[in-house]
């Protein structure tokens, strides 16, 4: 009985969160294009498969991987974890774990987060499979890792959001010109769509703790921000990554035209 | 499967060789995989088959139709709509008006902590609103995005300069959240759809690029927000 008021909960709160999109997609379909959907029945099949996908996937992580991600991100930021009497200022080097912890975690939940694969599908489809959704997906989660990892840094030191994200923007711009352009739209795209469903409660638990228990640090000021870092540093990879297989292809086009000369 | 082997991993080796403690309630946490695999699986189906779909032959019946005006207004009730009522955006306005409280910015009494959540979140998805509709004139004139982009980050530090301090984290992250699972493919399938049916757009450059002018007008308009309450 429990699962399913559990899952009736989890369904109704999504249904509510659908709602407006559908309202709004029925309004415009019917009474601005007045056309009839094409296929309809296979249409509200998918979307009824997107609602109860999400529905079952958000209950598996609340009832499974949340608790555990919660409870080692409060183990990883606690005070005597760390090595450090409590309130007593700590070297910034003694939370390796964190760093550590906070990128193996935003790695592995960028490999599962739903939006993303959507994208990358997208992605792979357009390109006929020259940008590969599964490269494009390790490529954004390396970022996202990054990013928090850099991000916890900062909360741990202190040092003003605004630095980082400044010297992040100029290294995305400078890196927009040598990208190939195919990418770019891509990469940008992709900052944005990293943090949904999986990461944002993982890493805003880990954010929250570690402000809450660093020194100095107020959880209502610096446990903001690790989203921010976790949407810039895809950009960078994402291109870093096209940058390389762009790279890898002159090379081995190279050594082929070689070839054919001797 | 091999989407979910690496939380499985890092959750199983952190717990298990650095904190050293035993997995508590192994048989939960199985069945709750057994519920990720099988939700994912069928979003997935399920994108294939009504979400991208739906987005790319709405956005294929607007370019026949003609009018950009009825275009614009989906795209900016599309943006507008999916954000205002977020959860990950509702509970971050929450916090954000404790702040506000706080720093003595607004009083703290609970209808002016509200009036601020509820001010913060509108400013969210109006600006989410006009980036939906910023992106798309974007695709129709075929403007460059990089230069967009970079004038976007231009605009945000000049604004973080003078910005009141304690809203720049906020702002920073505002850019992150607004973009659930579900608004991302059908905008995503929105500008593919567009790009594909307007003749001389690629959709691969002109077709992306919503989600990231999603993702930077919040900053801008968080920023705004915060200078005019002080």
């Amino acid at each position: 009985m429990n699962a399913l008021r559990v899952f009736m909960d989890v369904f109704v709160e999504t249904l509510r969160d659908v709602l407006p999109i559908v309202t709004i997609l029925v309004f415009f379909q019917f009474a601005i294009l007045r056309r009839p959907l094409p296929q309809p029945k296979r249409m509200l099949i998918g979307f009824a498969s997107v609602l109860l996908g999400l529905v079952l996937f958000l209950i598996g992580l609340e009832e499974a991987l949340f608790p555990v991600g919660r409870l080692m991100a409060e183990q990883f930021t606690n005070p005597a974890f760390v090595g450090a009497a409590p309130g007593e200022a700590v070297d910034w080097q003694k939370y390796y774990w964190v760093y550590l912890f906070a990128f193996a975690i935003g790695f592995s939940t960028t490999v599962a987060e739903p939006a993303l694969i959507a994208v990358a599908i997208k992605a792979s489809e357009l390109s006929n499979g020259a940008i590969g959704s599964w490269g494009l997906r390790i490529a954004v989660a390396l970022g996202v890792a990054t990013g928090i990892s850099v991000g916890c840094f900062r909360i741990v030191t202190g040092i003003p959001i605004h630095y980082f994200i400044i010297t992040g923007y100029v290294v995305v711009v400078v890196q927009t010109f040598f990208a190939p352009k195919i990418i770019v739209p891509l990469a940008y795209d992709s900052g944005g769509v990293t943090t949904s469903t999986v990461t944002v409660p993982l890493v805003a638990a880990l954010g929250l703790g570690l402000a809450e228990n660093v020194p100095g640090r107020s959880a209502l000021i610096d446990g903001f921000g690790l989203i921010a870092f976790a949407s810039l540093f895809p950009m960078m990879s994402v291109m870093a990554y096209a940058q390389m297989a762009k790279w890898r292809t002159d090379r081995s086009r190279k050594q082929e035209n070689e070839g054919v000369m001797s | 499967m091999r989407d979910l082997a690496p939380i499985v991993g890092v959750i199983g080796f952190f717990q298990l060789a650095v904190l050293q403690q035993p997995l508590p309630n192994l048989f939960g946490l199985l069945t709750g995989l057994l519920l990720v695999l099988a939700g994912l699986t069928l979003f997935i189906q399920g994108l294939e088959l009504g979400l991208f779909p739906l987005g790319e032959s709405m956005a294929h019946a607007f370019a026949r139709k003609g009018s950009v005006l009825w275009l614009i207004v989906f795209a900016f009730a599309l943006g507008f709509g999916t954000t205002v009522a977020e959860p990950a955006l509702i509970a971050i306005a929450e916090e954000a008006s404790e702040i506000a409280a706080d720093a003595n910015v607004i009083a703290d009494t609970e209808d002016s902590r509200d009036a601020y959540g509820l001010g913060l979140r509108l400013t969210v998805a109006f600006s989410v609103g006009a980036a939906i509709v910023i992106g798309v004139i974007r695709i129709i004139k075929g403007w460059p995005i990089h230069i967009m982009i970079a004038a976007g980050y231009i605009l945000v530090v000049a604004m973080t300069s003078i910005a009141p301090r304690e809203i720049i984290g906020l702002a920073y992250d505002s850019g992150g959240v607004t973009t659930s699972t579900i608004t991302v493919p059908l905008v995503t399938a929105l500008g593919v759809g567009l790009a594909s049916s307007i003749k001389g757009r690629n959709p691969m450059i002109d077709g992306f690029g919503l989600i990231a002018f999603a993702s930077l007008t919040p900053m801008v308009f968080v920023m705004l927000y915060g200078m005019m309450i002080r």
